[in-house]
């Protein structure tokens, strides 16, 4: 199975990295490095957005790319491509290391939680990277502004959603369901399958 | 918590947003579901979106760390869970202890917000999510101890360093304020003074400058703590002149 790693390439010119992360599991460093230079932006962009700090990024990157190396024999293509399975993992580390002790010191602040938005406007040099920007805002634009608010804290803030419904001051019940309909429109936005 | 209950949260679930025990029952009712489980890989596709479109270059020294440490780092077999499977049953930091922790780190050096990090080696995730933890409550009771004595030296740079040690714990913790950084591939090491011979007690965290450390070992005889520069990943005896030396609080 192919897997486009951008949208807005041809998609023969990307690497497969189903194949590859066969060769990982089976030792290949060579086709490590391959998934790092496909995947390593990614997994560092997660960890930024969510944690801001570099040094710290960069720390959870390492750690993220380590564990795909030394896990990649137990990848289980039926649940889901790599790059998913990858950011998943990154987006949990990251969200772990916000949710330590000095996170939970420092992001006691609603204004402070409301103020970091993620930074789509960053200059980026790539052009397939500003393509998926473009479709990820197009389509969290399809979102209600409480659903985008939620999915938003959520993803890029690595809030719980008690947290998410304290900063917009929603019922817990309601931010609940508004994550699952907000990740529900935005699934069908992008045409992702699992 | 009832199916229906549970059946919503697959939104929070794909997103990371649920604490632990939520999770863990979640969990145990998407191993019953199929549609949930559906729902959640395809929520899952669609946060890793939400990733992508954060992305950003990496400079070269991250593959180089990265390239290098692979070479060092065994694979797991393949077949049986994936580690995100693997992590699940580990809880995560009850939330009260990490408050208290934040509380006691603040109160006592007036580090509001500081960094309270262990440098991790470890290589399995579960066992390091539960040591992590296991330090972060060891070093809360340290700070916490009612026999804590503390000591605290200026040191280079405009920077400080405070010992905070119990006696009936038998453990010590190190708060760094506003070290600086040390040189690329190097990093502060701490050491228990044992009558002149420094016994290793672990590393700090080489980005931050203000941080919480629990000392690796148990203080037991030592009369003092010191601080050198070493090679990334520590040494087995100083190989510099320590930056500091500090005798044990009285």
């Amino acid at each position: 199975m192919k897997e486009a790693v951008h949208i807005g390439r041809n998609p023969s010119a990307q690497p497969d990295l189903q194949k590859l992360i066969h060769e990982v599991a089976l030792g290949d460093q060579d086709s490590f490095a391959a998934v790092y230079d496909a995947v390593a932006g990614s997994v560092l962009g997660v960890a930024r957005a969510v944690l801001r700090d570099q040094a710290q990024s960069e720390e959870v990157a390492q750690e993220v790319l380590v564990e795909v190396w030394r896990t990649a024999p137990r990848y289980r293509p039926e649940r889901g491509t790599v790059v998913n399975w990858i950011l998943t993992l990154a987006h949990r580390r990251a969200v772990d290391r916000v949710r330590s002790v000095e996170a939970a010191a420092a992001r006691d602040h609603r204004a402070a939680l409301l103020d970091r938005t993620p930074e789509y406007d960053e200059v980026t040099e790539q052009v397939e990277t500003r393509l998926e920007r473009e479709q990820v805002r197009r389509c969290l634009r399809t979102l209600t502004e409480i659903q985008r608010q939620s999915v938003t804290l959520a993803y890029y803030r690595g809030l719980t959603y008690r947290q998410v419904a304290e900063a917009l001051a929603l019922p817990l019940g309601t931010v609940k369901t508004r994550l699952r309909d907000g990740l529900i429109r935005l699934r069908d936005c992008l045409g992702v399958s699992a | 918590m009832r199916t229906e209950d549970l059946h919503s949260l697959t939104g929070a679930y794909a997103l990371h947003a649920l604490a632990d025990d939520e999770r863990a029952a979640f969990e145990h009712h998407l191993a019953d579901c199929g549609s949930c489980e559906r729902e959640s890989l395809e929520f899952a596709a669609a946060t890793a979106r939400l990733g992508l479109a954060a992305t950003e270059s990496p400079g070269p020294v991250l593959k180089d760390r990265v390239l290098h440490r692979i070479t060092t780092v065994r694979q797991v077999p393949p077949g049986g869970g994936t580690v995100e499977r693997a992590r699940r049953v580990v809880p995560r930091g009850r939330g009260l202890a990490r408050w208290a922790l934040a509380a006691c780190v603040a109160a006592a050096v007036g580090l509001g917000g500081t960094a309270v990090w262990q440098y991790e080696r470890a290589q399995d995730a579960g066992d390091r999510a539960a040591r992590a933890q296991q330090r972060a409550e060891e070093l809360a009771g340290v700070l916490a101890a009612p026999d804590a004595a503390s000591r605290t030296v200026r040191l280079t740079g405009g920077a400080s360093g405070t010992l905070v040690v119990s006696e009936r714990r038998d453990r010590a913790v190190f708060l760094a304020s506003g070290m600086a950084e040390p040189a690329q591939g190097r990093v502060y090491q701490l050491w228990f003074d044992d009558h002149g011979t420094m016994r290793p007690a672990g590393l700090m965290d080489p980005g931050r400058g203000s941080q919480a450390v629990l000392m690796e070992g148990d203080v037991d005889e030592a009369v003092g703590v010191g601080i050198t520069v070493e090679p990334a990943g520590g040494s087995k005896q100083p190989t510099t002149t320590p930056i500091a030396l500090m005798n044990m609080p009285v």
